[in-house]
């Protein structure tokens, strides 16, 4: 009985000592912190109210903004045909990635991860159009999508192989996938070097034990890589839907959102009203949509995927 | 508990950091300055006599040669004359001008000299109070400096006739034509009115020749077939009342330009992939002789050349005016165009339109038109131009009684995009001439005000 209060006492004097540090520790923390506050604050937070501000004006960038009109460009958006097929096609190249472009990336690494001849040599290349600048990458598409086939490299195979030429980015029905094929060419490297990392931190020996107790190559992939690959496919699959939420340069350079808004996406929209039609208080508003959009998925995403990786699997 | 403690005490100490930061750095800032704001005023006085150093900053958009180095040459001149003055010259691409310029309006930061294509662009410019009135200068010497120009330019970079800025050079859009084709298709003389025009389409389609390169996929390239059409069957009192507002864009002229534009859609006269295609490509298509027209500006015999597989293009070139339209009320004369002219900014020293003065004096006219990059605007300079195809244009423009300013730079800026989207949906099928001025009508009571 004697003995607790003593103990207590003691704790608690240990607690205060702790927490005395613990707090110098965190001005100190706060101090290192502050450099890269400031600038976060300057250019990101700063910007967006600056963003949300103008968004509330019919406002031309021509001098100060003036036109004071409430929500009424967030109505227009919301309500317009162009800004709803824009967020169609987002979501069909978001299904697309996930259900094709990040599996050939993981299978692709899984093979090149192996221990086969020439690999690293496939690495290079599998990784190479990354590298690449994207302004090039759609000026080079829009070459080999060329709808004469006298000209266009792949209607000049389709031809040769007896099919009908299509005019891949003219087309209405076909252009948004004919822009998927180049996207995942631009980006299945990215995807794939991210798995491969991922592969390297397996230990070898949870895979030789479970061969051991007999397990083949296939029941090895989904019940040993695949689960304890759950952390880089999450980070994998976050980075692909922001990445094609954002989808802007492509698309531009090698449709401009055309022919008649059939590849728009939510980043071209902005930049049309932006910077073509110089409406930039409409600009503003699509810009914040899509940041919100960012935002509800980015939470949604670290609150449904919390769980531990060994729970999941992914 | 302790952790939101923690947490409110580090914001505080942020902010309140950032806060003297912030105090100290503008003091300093302002402390520095000052000094040097009593220099300037104490030089003022003695330095006006002895020609006070003066800097002129220039935007322009000619990337590439002859424009980038005559022009250059021209600053450099000027300078050699004038030891006070000193040019910055700042060159960007097409569209990132337009960004930067809008970027520096917005903070009230304007160019003594840039780049201008006039029209409505060129008002809103004046009506948020960034450019510089120069209708004096124009008057000076009983109207000296306005007297060499061509009025109808001049006219371009003026609102409620004051002027704020000059023209540079001018141009049109017109057909351009491949007269071995045409030759092939058995036409012997080039349409003069649509009637004409859709019959040498079917004869070229009959030849197995595809009758119009276009580049839709850069939808300004046919928004051109569209408002030509329009302005051959409104003319110019159609256009007027619809831009004044007096009319619409949904009155019978509009409406007809696009039913008549839906039948020559019908025919199916473009190449294959149009709709995709860009404004390169479509030169490219004509230059390699795999289309027997387009309708395209006083660039076209430079750029579908370049374009061209053997960097030729086409060897028996034509241009001939946009046909008349049965019944309508424009000519064939009325022409379409638009040109190159620099705004003065609302800061710029009497130095910087001296500058500009020289720059369109007729010796530096007759220099443009001589390299064969536009048609000059100042009066005597077009004895510069040599090249066939210019003079083509030159004597299309020289005719004209009717110039009329491309739509979407005599149009508030907006209204370029929205009448092009609007027409690329004719091309695309996906609505009628009746949606299309309904659309654009739209834009029109939102934008023009």
């Amino acid at each position: 009985m004697q003995f607790l209060p003593v103990a207590k006492q003691k704790l608690n004097l240990a607690k205060n000592t702790m927490n005395g540090r613990r707090t110098q520790d965190r001005i100190v923390i706060a101090l290192f912190l502050l450099p890269a506050l400031i600038l976060f604050l300057l250019f990101v937070i700063y910007p967006i109210f600056r963003s949300v501000y103008f968004s509330t004006f019919d406002w031309k960038g021509f001098g100060p903004a003036v036109d004071y009109i409430g929500l009424d460009n967030y109505k227009k958006i919301l309500t317009d045909e162009v800004f709803l097929k824009a967020i169609k096609n987002v979501l069909i190249i978001i299904t697309l990635s996930l259900g094709l472009q990040l599996p050939l990336a993981l299978i692709l690494a899984v093979l090149v991860g192996r221990d086969l001849p020439g690999r690293s040599l496939f690495r290079t290349i599998f990784f190479l159009p990354y590298v690449l600048s994207e302004v090039n990458t759609g000026i080079m598409w829009m070459l080999l999508y060329n709808a004469d086939p006298t000209r266009g490299f792949i209607n000049s195979i389709m031809v040769q192989l007896g099919f009908e030429p299509i005019a891949w980015l003219a087309d209405m029905n076909v252009v948004i996938f004919a822009i998927f094929i180049t996207l995942t060419w631009k980006y299945f490297g990215f995807h794939m070097l991210l798995y491969l990392t991922g592969l390297q931190n397996i230990p070898k020996e949870i895979e030789e034990a479970a061969r051991i107790d007999g397990a083949n190559s296939i029941q090895n992939f989904f019940y040993i890589t695949l689960p304890l690959l759950g952390s880089t496919i999450k980070t994998s699959v976050y980075m692909s839907v922001l990445g094609s939420i954002q989808q802007f340069v492509l698309v531009w350079v090698m449709t401009r959102g055309g022919p008649v808004n059939a590849s728009e996406t939510m980043a071209t929209y902005m930049y049309r009203f932006g910077f073509v039609r110089y409406q930039l208080g409409y600009g503003s508003a699509v810009a914040i949509i899509m940041f919100i959009l960012c935002m509800i998925f980015s939470l949604l995403y670290q609150a449904l995927t919390r769980k531990p990786d060994y729970i999941t699997g992914l | 508990m302790n952790r939101k403690i923690f947490v409110l005490l580090s914001v505080l100490l942020a902010a309140t950091f950032m806060l003297t930061a912030c105090g100290t750095a503008a003091a300093t800032e302002a402390a520095a300055e000052e000094p040097a704001m009593d220099d300037t005023a104490m030089e003022e006085a003695p330095a006006e006599a002895a020609a006070e150093p003066v800097t002129i900053t220039w935007w322009h958009i000619s990337t590439k040669d002859p424009a980038l180095s005559d022009w250059q040459k021209m600053a450099d001149d000027y300078m050699a004359d004038h030891p006070n003055v000193n040019i910055e010259i700042t060159v960007l691409e097409n569209e990132s001008f337009k960004t930067k310029l809008t970027t520096v309006m917005q903070s009230g930061e304007v160019p003594d000299i840039f780049q201008s294509w006039g029209g409505g662009t060129l008002k809103e410019q004046i009506d948020a109070g960034l450019l510089k009135d120069i209708t004096a200068d124009l008057d000076a010497d009983g109207g000296a400096w306005r007297d060499t120009f061509a009025p109808g330019a001049l006219a371009v970079f003026s609102s409620d006739g004051e002027n704020y800025g000059v023209p540079w050079d001018m141009g049109m859009v017109g057909w351009w034509y491949n007269k071995d084709l045409f030759t092939q298709a058995g036409i012997t003389d080039t349409p003069k009115t649509w009637a004409e025009f859709l019959t040498d389409v079917q004869l070229l389609k009959d030849a197995g020749i595809t009758p119009i390169a276009l580049g839709e996929g850069d939808s300004w390239t046919g928004m051109h077939i569209w408002s030509y059409l329009a302005t051959r069957i409104g003319g110019e009192a159609a256009f007027t009342a619809a831009a004044d507002r007096s009319g619409a864009f949904t009155d019978p002229a509009f409406v007809q330009a696009g039913v008549e534009l839906q039948n020559l859609i019908d025919m199916e006269p473009f190449q294959d992939g149009y709709l995709g295609a860009t404004h390169d490509e479509m030169q490219a298509t004509f230059g390699n002789g795999k289309a027997a027209m387009e309708l395209s500006g006083q660039w076209a015999p430079s750029v579908e050349a370049a374009n061209s597989a053997d960097g030729v293009g086409v060897a028996n070139l034509g241009m001939f005016n946009f046909p008349t339209v049965e019944g309508g009320a424009g000519a064939i004369t009325d022409v379409i165009g638009g040109g190159n002219g620099f705004a003065i900014g609302k800061d710029a020293e009497p130095e910087a339109i001296d500058f500009v003065k020289y720059l369109t004096n007729v010796q530096n006219q007759t220099i443009i038109g001589a390299s064969g990059t536009g048609i000059p605007v100042v009066k005597g300079a077009e004895v510069g131009l040599t090249d066939p195809n210019l003079l083509l244009v030159q004597q299309s423009f020289a005719a004209a009684k009717y110039f009329q300013l491309y739509y979407d730079q005599v149009l508030p800026s907006a209204m370029g995009g929205i009448i092009n989207d609007a027409v690329q949906k004719l091309y695309a099928g996906t609505a009628t001439a009746d949606d299309v001025a309904a659309e654009i009508e739209a834009g029109a009571q939102e934008q023009i005000k």
